[in-house]
C-alpha cells in the first residue's frame, strides 16, 4: 500500500515563535525541576517543560536519557520515585493522583512494548477501558451496540485488521497490530495528553505511515502530544511544534523540526559538551 | 507403559515459588458474612456412637436397611484412619466434638426483616443481584405471603411429576421411594470408598433425590428454584442422582451467595448413576464460608463425588467452580464403564488468604472407545495453596480410550502456591492420554497497562481472571456463569494492594 499525501504539504511547519504567542492558553502540562530516581540511580535532574494544549513536542535523545522515564513518570507508574519537583496537568498536581485517575482525566500513555493479556478480549479491555473514563465523567456507560458502532468507525483510522479486536489484548499481535492497537486505544479514549513512547520503533516504512496518520487524525486544538523517540524519520510524517533534546535527565536544547535534522546529520554532540560541562 | 500408546505428559510442580512481581497482595477481603442467630435446635449431644446412628435413624423414621447399612458404615469408619496424602493441612477434628443431628432450624427466631440483617452481607447479595425476596430467605428471614417459596416450588414440582421426574430431599426419598434407594444407594460410592465418604454414610442428615425416566428430558434446570429450600440439608449431604436410559438432566448445586453455617466441618457424598444414552450435567458453585484473612474458621469441606457411566454411550459431565471453604478436598470423578461412554470435569478453584485447595478428577476408562475430557483452572492468591490432583486411569479392555488433561494455574503475588499431580495409568496400548500444563501469574505490567487505561487494579484483577475462566464459565448454564463470574469478582476484591 503506498500513501501518496505526504504530510509535509498537509502540515506545513509552523513558526513554533508565532504559534506561541497565538497560544496563550494555560499550559496542559507543566512540568518543574523535576528530579526522578529509578532503585536509587539518578535518572531525570531537575527536567523543566511547558506543553500548551494543541502542541506537539518530540522528545529525542540517546539511550538512558530518561526519555522513557518521563513517560513513565507522566502515566503514574510506581518504580519511578520523583524526588523532587512539581508536576502540573490543567492545574491539577498530578502527582498526587493515582495512575488510573490520571487515564481518566485525559494522560495516555501508547507503550513502547506493549504487554500481552492472555485471555481478555481486546474489544472487551476497550470498552473497559472506556466505560471506566465516561462513568468517571458522569456519563452514561456504553453497551456492547454502541460501543460497537463506535470501534467499527475508529478502527478505520489506523486501519486494523477487526478480526484483532476479537482476540486476546496484543497476544500474538506483530509489532506493528500492536503499535496500531496503542493508537487504537488513544482514538476511542480522546485523551488530552498523549504521551507516545518510541510509538516509532520497529514499524517498517508503511506501518510508520499508517500510524502516523493515526496520530495526526488525532491532532487537535485541546490535544497535546509528547513524541518519544530515538529518530528524526517519523517526524516527517508527525511534524512537531518544538523538539527537545534530553541528556543526563534534563532537556539541554530546544527547537523546532530543524532541530531534528540537525541531529539526524551530526548526532547528539554530547561528547562536546561532556567536555564544555 | 505400552510404547504404542501415545503419552504426551508435561507438568510443572511449583512450590511457593518465590515470584518477583510484588504485587504485595495482601488479600483483605472480609467474608461477607456477619451475623450469627441463636435458634434453638433440637439437636443430639456431641458424640459418635453406634448409639448416635440408630437415634438419627429413628428421627428420620428410616427403614430397617437404611439402619443397618448406616451401621455397616460405622463399623467401618471406626477401623479407618484420615487420609494424609493431599497438600492440606489443618488441626486435628475431633470427631466426638461434633454433634451429628440439628432438627431444620426454625425461621421464625430469625431476624424480622433486611434491616436485621448485616448491611455487609446484604452488599454482597446486592453485588450478586440478588432478588430482594431471595435475600430474605437466604439471611434466614420469614418471607412473607407475597413470595411463596413453597408455591413456586409446588408449581415447578407438578411440572416435573408430569413427565415422571422425581425431585425431592434424600428424607422425602427415602419414605417415598425406598426401593429406589436400596437400589442405587451406596452403588456409585461404596460405604468402604474413603474415610469421609464412610463417615457420611453413617451419619448422612439430608440432600437431594433425583430421578429422570427413561426416554425422558427433564424440563428444567433442577435445583435453581429450590436452593432456597436447600439450605438447610446439614454437614453430611448425601444427593442420588439416577438418569434411566436416553434420559438427561442439569442440576445446580450450590449458591454464589455466602452461606452460613456453623459446623465448620462438611462430609457430603454425591452418587451419580447414568444408563445407556443418559446424559447428566453437575454444575456446582461453592462458596461456603472461607475464614478470616488470617486463616481462621472456615469451613472444612470433603466431598466425595463420583459418577458412573453404567450403559454404552452415556455421558457425565461435572464442572465445578470453588471459591468458598477454608479447605476444599474434592475429586469429582467418573467410572466410564459403557463403551463409547464419555466423562468431563471442568473445575476453576480460587484461594485466597489462607485457602488450601486440593481438587481434581479421577477417569476411570473400563468400556470401549471411551472418552474424557479435563480442564482444571486453579487460581491462588494472598497465601493460598490449589493443587490439581488427577487420575486417568485406561483398563486393560478399553480399546481406544482417550483423555485430554489440561491444568492451568494463575498465581498472584508472592505467597500463593501451585501444585499438580497428574496421575496416569495406562494399560490398554490403543490409549491416547494427553496432559498439558501452564503456570502464569498475573504481572505488574498488566496491571499498570490496565491502570494506564483507567481499569481500576481490581477490576484488572477480575478481567484477567475472567479470561483465564472463560472456557470453563462456557460449560455452566447460562445464569450460573453470570453468577459466577460476579463471585470470582468479589472473592478476589481487595486482592491487589
Amino acid at each position: 500500500m503506498k500513501i501518496k499525501k505526504t504530510p509535509f504539504k498537509l502540515r506545513p511547519i509552523v513558526n513554533s515563535e508565532r504559534r506561541h504567542v497565538n497560544n496563550n492558553r494555560k499550559p496542559m502540562l507543566e512540568i518543574q525541576n523535576l528530579h526522578v530516581n529509578v532503585e536509587d540511580k539518578k535518572i531525570l535532574d531537575g527536567l523543566n517543560l511547558t506543553i500548551k494544549p494543541g502542541e506537539v513536542h518530540a522528545i529525542m535523545g540517546p539511550n538512558g536519557s530518561g526519555k522513557s522515564t518521563l513517560a513513565n513518570v507522566l502515566a503514574g507508574r510506581e518504580t519511578y520515585q520523583v524526588t523532587h519537583g512539581k508536576i502540573q496537568f490543567g492545574g491539577q498536581d498530578l502527582l498526587e493522583m493515582s495512575t488510573e485517575l490520571r487515564s481518566r482525566e485525559g494522560v495516555f500513555l501508547a507503550f513502547q512494548n506493549p504487554i500481552e493479556i492472555p485471555g481478555v478480549n481486546n474489544m472487551v479491555f476497550l470498552k473497559a477501558a472506556l466505560n471506566a473514563k465516561r462513568s468517571h465523567q458522569g456519563l452514561e456507560e456504553l453497551d456492547a451496540a454502541d460501543f460497537l458502532k463506535l470501534i467499527r468507525q475508529k478502527i478505520k483510522t489506523v486501519k486494523m485488521d477487526e478480526g484483532l479486536l476479537h482476540r486476546s489484548v496484543n497476544e500474538g499481535f506483530s509489532g506493528g497490530e500492536k503499535k496500531r492497537n496503542e493508537i487504537l486505544q488513544m482514538a476511542i479514549l480522546e485523551p488530552k495528553l498523549a504521551i507516545l513512547d518510541e510509538t516509532d520503533s520497529g514499524l517498517d516504512v508503511d506501518a510508520l505511515q499508517i500510524v502516523s496518520e493515526g496520530i495526526n487524525s488525532l491532532r487537535s486544538p485541546d490535544r497535546s502530544i509528547i513524541l518519544v523517540t530515538h529518530y528524526q524519520r517519523i517526524l516527517n510524517y508527525v511534524v512537531p511544534d518544538y523538539v527537545h533534546i534530553l541528556a543526563k535527565g534534563k532537556i539541554i536544547r530546544s527547537g523546532d523540526k530543524a532541530l531534528a535534522l540537525e541531529i539526524e546529520e551530526k548526532g547528539y554532540g554530547l561528547n562536546d559538551l561532556s567536555q564544555s560541562a | 507403559m505400552p510404547e504404542a500408546s501415545l503419552l504426551k505428559i508435561g507438568f510443572k510442580i511449583i512450590n511457593m515459588e518465590t515470584i518477583e512481581t510484588d504485587l504485595d497482595s495482601v488479600l483483605k477481603q472480609e467474608y461477607q458474612h456477619g451475623f450469627v442467630t441463636d435458634v434453638d435446635e433440637s439437636f443430639l449431644p456431641p458424640g459418635l456412637t453406634e448409639q448416635t446412628i440408630r437415634q438419627i435413624s429413628a428421627i428420620k423414621k428410616e427403614p430397617e436397611f437404611l439402619l443397618e447399612w448406616r451401621l455397616k458404615a460405622f463399623e467401618r469408619w471406626l477401623t479407618l484412619r484420615e487420609p494424609e496424602w493431599s497438600t492440606i493441612h489443618h488441626p486435628p477434628i475431633n470427631y466426638q466434638e461434633i454433634s451429628y443431628y440439628a432438627a431444620p432450624k426454625s425461621l421464625e427466631d430469625g431476624p424480622k426483616s433486611l434491616d436485621e440483617v448485616d448491611p455487609k452481607l446484604l452488599e454482597t447479595y446486592e453485588k450478586l443481584g440478588i432478588p430482594i425476596e431471595e435475600q430474605k430467605a437466604l439471611s434466614g428471614i420469614a418471607v412473607d405471603a407475597v413470595f411463596d417459596s413453597v408455591s413456586v416450588a409446588t408449581t415447578f414440582k407438578a411440572e416435573l411429576e408430569k413427565v415422571g421426574v422425581i425431585f425431592c430431599s434424600f428424607s422425602e426419598a427415602v419414605q417415598n421411594h425406598p426401593d429406589l434407594v436400596q437400589k442405587y444407594l451406596g452403588t456409585v460410592v461404596p460405604q468402604t470408598d474413603n474415610f469421609f465418604a464412610t463417615l457420611n454414610s453413617a451419619v448422612f442428615s439430608d440432600g437431594a433425590f433425583v430421578y429422570i425416566p427413561k426416554g425422558v428430558r427433564c424440563p428444567m434446570e433442577l435445583s435453581s428454584y429450590f436452593r432456597i429450600n436447600a439450605t438447610n440439608t446439614g454437614q453430611f449431604e448425601r444427593t442420588l442422582i439416577i438418569a434411566e436410559e436416553g434420559s438427561y438432566v442439569s442440576y445446580l448445586e450450590g449458591c454464589t451467595a455466602p452461606q452460613r453455617d456453623e459446623n465448620q466441618l462438611h462430609a457430603a457424598v454425591v452418587e451419580l448413576v447414568a444408563m445407556e444414552g443418559a446424559e447428566i450435567r453437575y454444575s456446582t458453585i461453592q462458596n461456603w464460608y472461607p475464614g478470616d484473612e488470617n486463616g481462621k474458621g472456615g469451613i472444612y469441606n470433603f466431598v466425595t463425588k463420583r459418577g458412573i457411566c453404567k450403559g454404552d454411550n452415556a455421558k457425565i459431565s461435572w464442572t465445578q467452580v470453588e471459591t468458598g471453604s477454608a479447605v476444599t478436598w474434592k475429586y469429582p470423578s467418573v467410572i466410564l464403564k459403557g463403551d463409547n461412554s464419555s466423562g468431563e470435569f471442568y473445575s476453576v478453584a480460587l484461594t485466597n488468604n489462607y485457602q488450601q485447595a486440593d481438587t481434581g478428577t479421577k477417569m476411570t476408562h473400563i468400556g470401549k472407545n471411551t472418552h474424557s475430557t479435563i480442564i482444571s483452572k486453579g487460581i491462588s492468591a494472598g497465601h493460598g495453596q490449589n493443587a490439581y490432583r488427577g487420575l486417568v486411569k485406561i483398563a486393560k479392555n478399553a480399546d481406544n480410550s482417550r483423555n485430554f488433561s489440561q491444568c492451568d494455574s494463575l498465581l498472584m503475588g508472592n505467597k500463593s502456591g501451585a501444585h499438580t499431580f497428574p496421575y496416569i495409568e495406562v494399560k490398554n496400548p490403543t490409549a491416547q492420554v494427553e496432559h498439558e500444563a501452564t503456570t502464569s501469574k498475573i504481572g505488574e505490567d498488566q496491571l499498570f497497562l490496565c491502570q494506564q487505561r483507567g481499569i481500576s487494579a481490581e477490576d484488572a484483577v477480575s478481567l484477567i481472571v475472567n479470561g483465564f475462566c472463560k472456557e470453563i464459565f462456557k460449560k455452566l448454564p447460562m445464569e450460573f456463569a453470570v453468577e459466577a463470574r460476579k463471585l470470582l469478582s468479589i472473592s478476589l476484591e481487595g486482592s491487589v494492594g
